[in-house]
This record gives structure tokens, C-alpha cells and sequence, in this order.
């Protein structure tokens, strides 16, 4: 028996990964949220018309079904008990597992703020419900605070513009996406946004609440009608962490290696709530973008089977776009910049040791996972023509290396 | 199971795959009324590499969707929209947000935006075409491109 | 064009309702005949008809069919004395002071043999065979063979053949070298032959080292030039054949431009990369037949006597003497090259108007030879003008053994007889050195195509024997009561050795 604990993205996965190595065995996922497997991320393009819950919908109705799947939902998981295998349920049921995956994501992260409690149309920005809730509470009247200008904080506001009259940004940083953009990168998305009609008040924070009034430490006053939050994530770690004795199960993220394997036996983790080994910066840390976490739950999926799967490829990939802007980041910034950047066109890359380390490219977007992919396979920069940085061609590689990419059969 | 394989030894750069690509999405019976005074958006691109082989002719070669035994693109796509078919990776338009998630992970730049550029498309070897076979390899005139089986 | 030049002959005509402006026409015209003009509204392809020499590379992969090309209807006033063509020709020459070039066989009317000859049939008191049910045989051994049986004292049957060449049809793939046509064509050639268990011929070009492979299927030529000739390259081929002369351009030598001499064309003719080869009109050491006699013993010395020696000639009024002497050379086989035969360039006076067709030629040859007694000291080839497998039944019904196959085989590779290999711009990839062009005739695709064509013809042929009542081509040869002359002259009836239809 195998129990997933989760539903997203890395649960999935897995479900993928077992099916690749074993046909029949009982699969159990157990989520907190009552729904049919969905796109997290789509979120905001719900809010924008461009989906619905139908086509939110991340594998087809039939898939729990087709790959004998019981889904208990909605359902917390309140304890794992390692010893007798079993997870424990807020209904205080039990289920056995053989094998178990801890796929429980990620939650929102409030910092304490003064007068928060007064607010009272105040939303996280992470899940379907979410979505629905703000749904719900805004008109084409309302204003729209938005505390946090990160990937989330400023889908919401993509999302959410055309529904109300105005949407304000507030940032701690003085930039937008400051995550994934430098300063240049990220004037160029906050102009693009701005012309939409966002509005940013960067480097500063709210002081505090009242009711519908934020005052800024900057001085600066916004009035709002509903107040998003998205100042960020904490990966969801509970579970595991509660089962530390004397070495350490978690650091930020869930500690795994590269079987997805936790420091417990028969328990595995993935997806947001767990760390990787980020090939672009050597080292282990959270990498909570959706296929980081397909992949590492498809690597649990095959070794909870039974295979022996590794998943040595994770990094930073995020690939976003705010009304038609793209904006196309990997790997890590680090070493040496190489910048072809032409007007709102944004072209960075980081080399270090002969190697592609990292790269953002805004209103850049065509073939870039050729960069994605120097960066992925550790490709020697002397060995590619360097005319790779104006435009990502195969052109660039040798000859021989071309004929191995478009002449046999390519596993990736 | 077939694919598509480039030899680039025997391109010529002469563009036509992109056209007969371009063609066999439209449905049409009739290529002058299908591409008239149109911008095509194919799935198959040329790179004209401004450099020489060893025989010392110009470099021309196609592109084209490998169909990846372990597609990145399919693992990474967030909406579920890309999926893999009897080893063909097809994409399912109306689920796709247009992301670029499978732009950014494709290692050969084979998944591009469509012709609204607000969905992605890609090479699904004209099998949901009404020719049912790569138009591509079928009529390159030197076999450069071919649709076979290789493993 | 001035006032000293003449519109052009052919005119490139484009539908631009139908045009999709691909500009595939553009990219593989090495001629520069199209242009793409974004400037003009609408965007549009124009053509220079004046570049163009119809070779029909753009017209068929035009994939809007949007392209054709005519023959210009502008017109000189009319006199049948002073064609266009003669009009023409001396425009060109008052220009340019120089001979007259060009390419491939003799375009002119003369009368064509073949097809005033028809092919008998069974009827009622003898059956015809049906080759899919009954055995059929195409193969051929060219050689010479002993004019009497000896037997030993234990009365068996004494060996005293000679090498022979086996075929596996009656076809042969003509003299083309390296240089006049492309690696990749000699490549799709031999690769052709080994596949079909008949043999190409590399003309005086040397033998490329990547294809000492293919030498079972390989004669190798010796010219006036000794282009390529060495020992390891007269041992590398099933046959050597010495090239007196050829049918497109007989009494004269061969020049292939220094600009074509590049690379592996020079090393392999063993000549200085750029400057041009010249082969002369006489072999300079051959000014009768017992010093032709020479060489063929030279080169069978040379070769261990492992190696049936062909003597290629071109038909010419005295064929028939010629070939007399040859088969008392000490030669094994002789080839024939009719005035219809290609080249890859010569002086178009000669291509047109010396040497006569091969079917009087074959016949008067063959005649000759049967008078004399000698017929079986030789196989003969005859070439210059085989266009079909009918062709190839009546030649060998007129007397040879096997024939020889240059144009038809580069039109299977994608020649549409443009006649300008002379330019070296061929845009079929096989008469031109240019890299960009040459990859044009994918070697995988072109073998393939030759021997679709040569299995085409075989199985052709076979229907055609069955139909007679013969089972083997073996019994074709030089029975030439199995044809017929239709509308022939007493004269021509007599050369041919035919009667009349209905005689």
C-alpha cells in the first residue's frame, strides 16, 4: 500500500512514477483540499477567464480511476508514526502505508502585523479557495492591497485587475520579483505592469492595519477594499519534523537525497515541502516550482516501488508572464554576466568555470530551454559558439553534438 | 516507434518542410488557398547555420520535436495540457495557458507559441492532421528529414 | 540584354495567384534566375528568364505548382534555311569569337533507328513464356570466348576461358568520371552496381579511395590523358577499358576546366589542383592497331591477364574496320558510343555533326565481325542513345552483348537533359562540383533510384523474351530475324541486316 500525503504536482508524479514500476498495488492519496487534482499555478488565470475548474484540472476525471487510486479528501494527516507505518488522521482514523510520500506543499507565510486582525477581507493567494474567496469579496469597485511583489503577490494582481478598479503592490525590497530579477530586469516588468495599471509602493512595509486603511512606514496611506497576502511561503514540514530525534529530518525543506528518500525508512518526500540539490548552485535548498516537484515525486513514485530513480537535475525554473510580458529565469545567478539586451528586451546569463549557471530573459522567451538545458547537462561553454547568447540556435553546437540531439532516439 | 531524424549531411535549406508543416495544420485541400498572402508558423524550423562542413557546404539543418522518451516539457508542464500519447507528445490547446514552462525546459527549442501566441504548439508528427503522416519527411526533397523507426 | 544578344529560348512563367512566395525557387536556383522583392507591393518573386536553362529544379518543387517553363514564342521572321537556332548560334559567336559549348547527347533530328524497328512476337505454333511462372534469364558474360571446344587426353572439357565480366542484365553505367559529375553521383552509380550485379565505369577521372569498395563493380578507364591511372587502380576494377574514342564528340580529347580540379578531383586524376586537364585527341602512343594491340597486352601484363581489357570507340564511318582490328588486338570486348551519346562538354559542331547512330553502327559491326569469323573473340557494348528496355532488346537482337547506359542513368538522378553541365552549375547535384550543390543528390536516394530503374528495365525485358519465345538473352543476341524494319530504306534495311515488316 502506498499513501501519498498531498495532491498537487509531486503527489501526481508519483502516482506516475509507481504506475511506471508497479500496475496494480493500492495507491492512497490523502489531501487537506476537496477537490479533483488541479494546476495550482492557474489560479490567477482563473481569476483572469482564461481557464475554469474543468480545465484547471492537472490530469483528466478519470485519472484516480484509471490508476486505482483512492483519494481521501478532505482529509488532515495528523501524525506519521514510522514505527507502526501508520499515518494518523484528524478524523482519528489510521492507514497503514508500506510506502509513504510527504507531498504536503507548502503555506502562506504572515509575518506579524499590526491591526491585521481588523482587516476584514484579507486572502492568502495559494489555492483554489483562495481564489474563489477573493472571487467572491471583490466588484469592479473595489480596491485591491497586495502585500508582497513576488511571483504570487503579482499573479494575483494580473489576475485580479480586470476585476476591480484599482490593485497597489507593496513591497518590502525595492523591486519587483526580487527573487528571480535583478534591479534592470525587474524595472522592466514593473514598467510593463504599471502601464497596465498596477501600482507599486516598493521599499517600504505596512506599519498597520485599520479596518481598511494600511499605513505605510514610508508615511504613505492606501485605502483598500481587500487585502491579498503573499509575502511568502513556508514549506509544510510538520510531519516529518515531529519525527527528529537525534539527527536532523529537516532544514528548511524536508531533507532528501536524490531518490527522494527522507532520513526515515519507507518514507519519501516531495514537491515544496521538500529541499533538492539545486545543480546550479551545488547546494541543497527549497526549489518550489511545479516541475521540481513532478519530477521529484516521480523519482519517489519509482523507487517507493521498487525502482531506482535519481533525480540529479533540480534548479530554479520559473517561467511567468504578466499580460504578455514573459519573463524566463533558471539556475542561479552567479559568476560572470553576459548581457544582450536590446530596449525592454532583457538578456542576462551567468557563466562561471566554462559553465552556464543561470539566466533571465524577459520578452525573450523563444527557445530558451536550449539555455535551460547548457545549464541542466553542465555543457561546456568552450565547446559552443557564443553566438548562443543572441540567439538560442543548435547551430551553436558541434556538428557531432547536433547529430546525437536530432539523429537518435533522445531520452530528454 | 517512428520519429522524425534530421540528417543535416543532406539539407539543403530549402524551407520546404516548414511549408508543407505549415500546410498540413491548416486542414486544406489546396496550399495557394491555405497560405495566400500568409506569415506561416510551423512546427518544424530550418536553422540556417552561417557556417561550412568538411565538404565545404553551407550548414542547413531542421528542427523538430524529438518526442523524448522522458520529455522535460511534459514533466514540467503546469496545466497538464502537454501529455505523451503512444510515445507521441501532443498537446491539448484548450488547456494551455501559454505559460512558457515547456519553452524554458524543451532542450531543443521545439515547443513554440501558436499563431495567437497566447497557446503553445509543437511537432505531434501530423498524426491529428488529415495526411496522418509527417508532411515534413514526406516531402523533403532529399531525405534529409525522414520518419522512421530507430528505437 | 543588348542588342547583340536574343531573347531568351525559355521562358520561366509564374502564377502569382497561386504563389505562396516560399522562395524555394530562389533558394535552389544556382542560376539566380529568382529574386524575392519584399519592395513591390504586393511582396513578389520575379524571374530572369535570360539565366534560366530549364532545369526544371524549381518548377518541380515549386509546392504550389506555381511554375513553369515555356519555350519563348517570340519569333524571328520565319526561314526554314535560317532557323532561330542557326540565327542564334552565330549571335553567340560573333560575341564571343569562341567554339560552341555544350552538353549530354546530340539533340538533333536525325532519324532515330530504334524506332523504326519492331519486335516479334509469338504466336500459335511457337508459345510465348511466361517469365513469372518459367525461368528467365538476363545474365551476361562479356569476354571472349574460344572459337573451339578442346578436350584433354581423359577427354574432358579444357579451360581456356579468359576473364569475363558477369552481369547480371545486359546493363552497363557508361564512362562518367569524377569531376565531370559528382561524388555522390559516382557514389549512387556504384553503389547501384554492386547492388544489381553490374558494374559503372569511371571514366578518365581516377577512381575516388572511398570507392576501391566497390571495385568488383567497377571498370576503371584508361584515356588519352592517363588521368588516375596507376597499378593499384588497374587492379581495383573488375575490367579496364580503354577509351579511344566517344560518341558525342569523336576525334577530338577531352578538357575539364582547372576550376573543377579542386581537392579530391585532383588527386584522384593525379593532376595539379586548378590547372586544367586535357586529355588529347590521340592516345600518343597509338597510331595503329598492333600499338593499341600494345597497351591491351601492357595493361593485362600489368594486371596478371585477371583482367578482361574493353576498347571503347566511337561509331564512325568505318566502325566496322575498326572493330575488326580490336577483336585482332588482343581486346575481350568492344564498345560502341553512338553519336547520340552524352558528354559532360564539347564543341557542339562535333556533338551534332560527327559520327553516326549506333544502331547501323552495332549492326555493320556485328555483320562484319560474324563474315569474318571473329565474333566470339569479343563481347560488344554498344552505347550512345539507349533510352528504353525496347531499345535495349533491339540492340541486342542487332547483335550486342550488353549496352551501355550514361543519360538514361542520370536522368533517373534527377537530370532533365538542361544540357549545361558544361557550366558546372548543375542544379541536380550531379554535374557540378559546387558543395551546395552536389549535396543535393543524396547518394541513399539516388542508388535507390537507379536500381529501381535497371529492375524496371530487367523485368521489361524479360516480358519482352517471353513474348518472343526466348528464355535467354543469350539467345537474343544478333538474332535479328526477331526485328523488323518499318519505313526503312533498302539501304538502311541492308546495314541494319532487317527485312521489312511484313516481309
Amino acid at each position: 500500500m502506498y499513501v501519498i500525503i498531498g495532491n498537487s504536482a509531486a503527489a501526481i508524479g508519483a502516482v506516475e512514477g509507481i504506475r511506471q514500476m508497479d500496475e496494480s498495488s493500492q495507491i492512497v492519496i490523502v489531501s487537506d483540499e476537496p477537490h479533483h487534482t488541479y494546476s495550482r499555478p492557474l489560479i490567477s488565470y482563473l481569476l483572469l477567464g482564461k481557464t475554469n475548474e474543468q480545465l484547471m484540472k492537472y490530469r483528466p476525471d478519470t485519472f484516480y480511476e484509471n490508476n486505482n487510486v483512492t483519494l481521501l479528501a478532505p482529509h488532515r494527516v495528523t501524525a506519521i508514526d514510522p514505527t507502526e507505518k501508520t499515518i494518523s488522521l484528524s478524523s482519528e482514523s489510521k492507514i497503514n502505508y508500506d510506502k509513504l510520500l510527504v507531498a504536503a506543499g507548502s503555506s502562506p507565510f504572515v509575518p506579524p502585523m499590526t491591526g491585521l486582525d481588523t482587516v476584514e477581507k484579507k486572502f492568502s493567494f495559494m489555492s483554489l479557495d483562495d481564489a474563489r474567496a477573493l472571487e467572491r469579496a471583490v466588484d469592479d469597485q473595489s480596491r485591491v492591497l497586495i502585500i508582497g511583489a513576488g511571483l504570487i503577490g503579482l499573479k494575483c494582481a494580473e489576475g485580479i485587475l480586470g476585476r476591480v478598479r484599482s490593485v497597489a503592490v507593496v513591497d518590502l525590497t525595492d523591486r519587483i520579483l526580487s527573487s528571480i530579477l535583478d534591479e534592470k530586469g525587474a524595472a522592466i516588468v514593473r514598467r510593463h505592469l504599471e502601464s497596465k495599471g498596477v501600482s507599486f509602493k516598493l521599499g517600504t512595509s505596512v506599519d498597520n492595519f485599520e479596518v481598511n486603511r494600511a499605513a505605510l512606514k514610508n508615511g504613505e496611506h492606501v485605502e483598500f477594499d481587500a487585502l491579498v497576502l503573499a509575502v511568502g511561503v513556508k514549506p509544510n514540514t510538520g510531519l516529518v519534523k515531529a519525527l527528529e530525534k537525534d539527527k536532523p529530518l529537516v532544514n528548511r525543506g524536508i531533507i532528501t537525497d536524490t531518490k527522494m528518500r527522507t532520513g526515515i525508512n519507507d518514507i519519501f518526500a516531495a514537491g515544496d515541502c521538500a529541499e533538492s540539490f539545486d545543480i546550479s548552485l551545488e547546494a541543497n535548498r527549497v526549489l518550489a516550482v511545479l516541475p521540481n516537484a513532478y519530477m521529484q515525486g516521480e523519482t519517489a513514485g519509482i523507487n517507493m516501488a521498487g525502482g531506482n530513480a535519481e533525480f540529479n537535475k533540480a534548479m530554479p525554473l520559473n517561467a511567468i508572464g504578466f499580460f504578455g510580458c514573459h519573463v524566463l529565469t533558471a539556475g542561479s545567478y552567479v559568476g560572470d554576466k553576459i548581457e544582450r539586451s536590446e530596449g525592454e528586451t532583457y538578456r542576462l546569463f551567468f557563466a562561471q568555470d566554462n559553465l552556464l549557471k543561470g539566466f533571465m530573459l524577459i520578452n525573450s522567451p523563444n527557445r530558451a530551454g536550449i539555455y535551460t538545458s547548457l545549464i541542466r547537462e553542465k555543457t561546456p561553454l568552450d565547446n559552443i559558439a557564443q553566438m548562443i547568447f543572441d540567439d538560442p540556435s543548435l547551430a551553436a553546437f558541434s556538428r557531432a553534438e547536433r547529430k546525437s540531439m536530432l539523429g537518435v532516439v533522445r531520452y530528454a | 516507434m517512428r520519429r522524425i531524424y534530421v540528417n543535416e549531411e543532406w539539407c539543403l535549406g530549402c524551407h520546404l518542410c516548414e511549408y508543407y508543416c505549415a500546410f498540413a495544420q491548416t486542414g486544406g485541400a489546396s496550399m495557394a488557398l491555405a497560405l495566400k498572402d500568409k506569415q506561416i508558423n510551423p512546427r518544424i524550423h530550418i536553422e540556417d547555420a552561417e557556417k561550412y562542413d568538411s565538404k565545404g557546404a553551407e550548414v542547413h539543418f531542421a528542427v523538430s520535436c524529438r518526442h523524448c522518451v522522458e520529455p522535460y516539457c511534459v514533466k514540467g508542464c503546469i496545466t497538464g495540457a502537454l501529455s505523451i500519447k503512444d510515445g507521441v507528445i501532443q498537446i491539448d490547446q484548450e488547456k494551455c495557458i501559454g505559460c512558457y514552462t515547456c519553452v524554458l525546459s524543451c532542450p531543443y527549442g521545439c515547443v513554440a507559441p501558436a499563431d495567437d501566441g497566447k497557446v503553445m504548439q509543437k511537432c505531434e508528427l501530423c498524426l491529428n492532421t488529415t495526411s496522418g503522416e509527417p508532411q515534413c519527411a514526406k516531402n523533403c526533397p532529399n531525405a534529409a528529414i525522414v520518419y522512421e523507426d530507430r528505437g | 540584354m543588348g542588342v547583340y544578344d536574343f531573347f531568351p529560348e525559355y521562358e520561366v512563367v509564374r502564377n502569382d495567384t497561386t504563389c505562396v512566395n516560399c522562395r524555394v525557387c530562389e533558394r535552389q536556383c544556382a542560376n539566380g534566375v529568382h529574386s524575392y522583392h519584399p519592395e513591390i507591393t504586393p511582396a513578389r518573386l520575379l524571374a530572369d528568364s535570360t539565366q534560366c536553362v530549364d532545369c526544371q529544379r524549381c518548377v518541380l518543387l515549386c509546392p504550389t505548382k506555381s511554375l513553369k517553363i515555356v519555350q519563348s514564342n517570340n519569333t524571328y521572321k520565319l526561314n526554314n534555311n535560317w532557323t532561330k537556332k542557326e540565327i542564334n548560334e552565330i549571335i553567340t559567336q560573333a560575341s564571343t569569337g569562341g567554339v560552341l559549348l555544350s552538353s549530354m547527347g546530340n539533340p538533333e533530328p536525325y532519324p532515330i533507328y530504334f524506332d523504326k524497328i519492331t519486335i516479334n512476337a509469338s504466336q500459335v505454333t511457337n508459345p510465348s513464356i511466361d517469365p513469372l511462372r518459367e525461368p528467365m534469364e538476363t545474365r551476361v558474360y562479356l569476354g571472349s570466348k574460344p572459337e573451339k571446344l578442346t578436350r584433354g587426353p581423359d577427354g574432358k572439357l579444357q579451360s581456356n576461358l579468359g576473364p569475363h565480366l558477369a552481369l547480371a542484365m545486359p546493363m552497363l553505367f557508361s564512362a562518367m568520371s569524377y569531376g565531370s559529375i559528382s561524388y555522390n553521383a559516382h557514389e549512387s552509380l556504384a553503389r547501384a552496381s554492386e547492388e544489381l550485379g553490374i558494374f559503372y565505369n569511371t571514366g578518365e577521372g581516377g577512381l575516388h579511395e572511398n570507392f576501391y569498395r566497390y571495385g568488383k563493380n567497377t571498370i576503371v578507364q584508361v584515356a588519352s590523358g592517363r588521368f588516375g591511372v596507376h597499378k593499384d587502380y588497374l587492379y581495383a576494377g573488375a575490367a579496364i577499358e580503354i577509351k579511344m574514342g566517344q560518341g558525342a564528340k569523336p576525334g577530338i580529347g577531352g578538357h575539364l576546366p582547372g576550376k573543377k580540379i579542386v581537392d579530391d578531383i585532383s588527386r584522384t586524376r593525379m593532376t595539379p589542383e586548378g590547372s586544367d586537364a586535357i586529355s588529347p585527341a590521340p592516345h600518343h602512343d597509338i597510331y595503329s592497331i598492333e600499338d593499341l594491340s600494345q597497351l591491351v597486352y601492357s595493361l593485362k601484363e600489368t594486371t596478371a591477364y585477371t583482367k578482361p581489357v574493353i576498347v571503347k570507340i566511337a561509331a564512325v564511318h568505318n566502325v566496322a574496320a575498326i572493330a575488326s582490328g580490336i577483336a585482332r588486338s588482343g581486346a575481350d570486348i568492344i564498345a560502341l558510343d553512338g553519336f547520340r551519346g552524352g558528354t559532360g562538354a564539347a564543341p557542339t559542331r562535333i556533338r551534332d555533326n560527327v559520327g553516326i547512330p549506333i544502331e547501323l553502327a552495332l549492326a555493320a559491326v556485328d555483320t562484319r565481325l560474324r563474315q569474318e569469323g571473329i565474333r566470339e573473340r569479343v563481347g560488344i557494348i554498344a552505347g550512345g542513345g539507349i533510352r528504353s528496355s525496347a531499345d535495349i532488346v533491339k540492340a541486342v537482337a542487332l547483335g550486342a552483348d550488353a549496352v551501355y547506359l550514361g543519360t538514361a542513368a542520370l536522368l533517373a538522378l534527377g537530370c532533365h537533359l538542361c544540357r549545361a553541365c558544361q557550366t558546372g552549375k548543375c542544379n541536380w547535384g550531379i554535374a557540378t562540383q559546387e558543395p551546395d550543390l552536389v549535396k543535393r543528390l543524396n547518394p541513399n536516394v539516388g542508388y535507390k533510384r537507379l536500381v529501381n530503374l535497371m529492375r524496371a528495365w530487367q523485368h521489361e525485358i524479360m516480358e519482352i523474351m517471353g513474348g518472343m519465345g526466348i528464355n535467354s538473352i543469350e539467345s537474343l543476341k544478333g538474332n535479328r530475324l526477331m526485328l523488323r524494319g518499318v519505313g526503312l530504306n533498302e539501304t538502311e534495311l541492308g546495314v541494319l541486316g532487317l527485312k521489312h515488316a511484313g516481309e
